[in-house]
């Protein structure tokens, strides 16, 4: 299934950013829900900002538009805000980009478990992430910084907690 | 000999700038000064640096402010062009040291700068520093008003010309009897507002130049002089039948001004602006000016402020700035 662009992505304004408020406000949204659909449809977790700017998201070829680096941060800037996005360094080159939350994958593998009556039971992380049970689930192939994330999220909310066990780390569901 | 002077680098009241040029450095006689200006400038009343062409002066006046180098050898002195431009300024030296234009205006002190010593190039920090500039300040915007009421006279000739205009618009609009056609669409349109006329309004442009009509909407200028204390004699250059536009001043956002129309709305403009672009799909200043018959300037703040109102956003690529309707 090939990515869908956004009607925006086509129109040359949308690649650059707009000096009206308001007008802004709407083309940071849409450049935000790209962003996000992007990445998801692509499974991209971690982005760097210089490689961003050549990868088709930012860089209409068709129409010979791009996003500048600066607009870029605007709009990362804006993820960030949204709880979408976490940098990895101070100088904001490479970030995380997390188009669902971690609370949203929680949510999402405790669905999963209560579905097939597996709470009380015990899982490594690998067997979550990579096990033949969740073939075919959303989380499967899922990042190990974000399913940490995730059964924390989860642990938080009393639904599971992590346990640490010799070949590395598991985790329990209530 | 003392061959230099201090100045602040603004010119007095009869010198006029004729040239400038960068990377100039300054020889007194042969021997190099020690630092070199940004910029060497030629006055008509004063020659304050000569090209890499040796110039031989006459000796200082008496009552000369005592220069950086208060003792020299030498009676000429010399310039070097490390950024080329010597030939222009040659030529406009050799202009001006043959026109004698100096010799037409009441200064008698050609070398007098009419600052001290203290003056000059000598960064001023401080207190002292901001006085020095307010100051500074103060003296160009007095520069700037005499010469707007030298422009008055010109002025005069003008408006009488726009009444000579006026009449002869008038007589064949009434020739015609209403029968205009096509191409003389902005005829009625001239008279119509004339009668509406209430205000007087003075225009000075930095150039001399009064950019008084731009039918059938607006007057533009980038700089002027407005005041409504205008000599009685001025208005009787009008006959009865040509009123003064009334006009209102409005400055958008990127500074440039203009005087507008009363009956001018700024929502039938944006409309305008909005339409426009729609109909053509995206415009440019310059194509919008080319539709409306306007100046790119005034075309390209009428896009912008429909921009500002939210009804059209922007493009900026390298093929320039570009209005799309707002579909955001």
């Amino acid at each position: 299934m090939s990515f869908e662009w956004p009607w925006q992505y086509n129109f040359p304004p949308f690649f650059t950013l707009q000096p009206n408020a308001d007008t802004r406000q709407k083309q940071l949204a849409a450049w935000c829900s790209l962003v996000l659909s992007y990445c998801r449809h692509h499974k991209l977790y971690t982005v760097d900002v210089m490689e961003a700017q050549e990868s088709p998201v930012f860089n209409n070829k068709k129409i010979e538009r791009k996003l500048s680096v600066e607009a870029i941060q605007v709009v990362f800037e804006e993820l960030r805000k949204k709880g979408n996005l976490e940098w990895l360094d101070k100088n904001k080159s490479r970030c995380l980009v997390m188009w669902r939350r971690p609370e949203e994958w929680g949510k999402l593998i405790y669905q999963w478990v209560s579905k097939n009556g597996m709470n009380n039971s015990v899982f490594t992380l690998y067997e979550l992430s990579n096990g033949d049970d969740t073939d075919g689930e959303e989380f499967h192939g899922l990042e190990d910084w974000m399913l940490q994330r995730s059964l924390q999220a989860l642990q938080t909310e009393g639904k599971a907690e992590i346990i640490t066990m010799d070949d590395g780390k598991g985790v329990k569901f209530f | 000999m003392d061959r230099f002077s201090w100045s602040n680098g603004l010119l007095e009241i009869n010198e006029t700038l004729v040239i400038q040029q960068r990377g100039v450095r300054l020889y007194d006689g042969d021997d190099k000064v020690q630092f070199h200006h940004p910029l060497a400038q030629v006055f008509n009343t004063v020659i304050k640096t000569c090209a890499k062409i040796v110039i031989h002066l006459h000796p200082s006046p008496a009552n000369k402010e005592p220069g950086p180098y208060q003792n020299s050898k030498f009676s000429h002195i010399k310039l070097s062009f490390k950024e080329h431009g010597q030939i222009e300024f040659y030529r406009r030296l050799t202009e001006e040291m043959t026109q004698k234009r100096w010799e037409n205006t009441p200064v008698s002190q050609p070398i007098s700068t009419g600052t001290g010593p203290q003056a000059g190039r000598i960064r001023a920090v401080g207190i002292v520093g901001i006085e020095r500039k307010i100051e500074e300040k103060r003296k160009e915007t007095d520069k700037n008003i005499s010469e707007a009421f030298e422009d008055l006279s010109k002025l005069m000739v003008k408006a009488k010309e726009m009444v000579e205009l006026s009449r002869s618009i008038a007589n064949k609009i009434k020739d015609k009897q209403g029968d205009i056609t096509e191409d003389e669409v902005r005829i009625p349109l001239t008279v119509r507002y004339s009668k509406t006329c209430i205000k007087l309004i003075l225009l000075h442009s930095r150039h001399g130049h009064l950019a008084l009509i731009e039918f059938p909407e607006l007057i533009e200028f980038r700089f002027f002089f407005l005041t409504d204390l205008l000599p009685p004699s001025f208005s009787s250059f009008f006959s009865p039948h040509v009123s003064w536009l009334a006009c209102r001043l409005r400055v958008f956002d990127s500074g440039v001004m203009v005087v507008q129309l009363q009956s001018h709305s700024e929502e039938e403009m944006i409309a305008s602006a909005l339409d426009n672009v729609t109909e053509k799909g995206s415009l440019t200043a310059e194509e919008f000016a080319k539709l409306l018959g306007l100046s790119v300037l005034l075309s390209k703040e009428r896009l912008l402020l429909a921009e500002k109102m939210g009804h059209l956003c922007r493009d900026d690529s390298v093929e320039g700035l570009r209005f799309y309707p707002n579909c955001f």
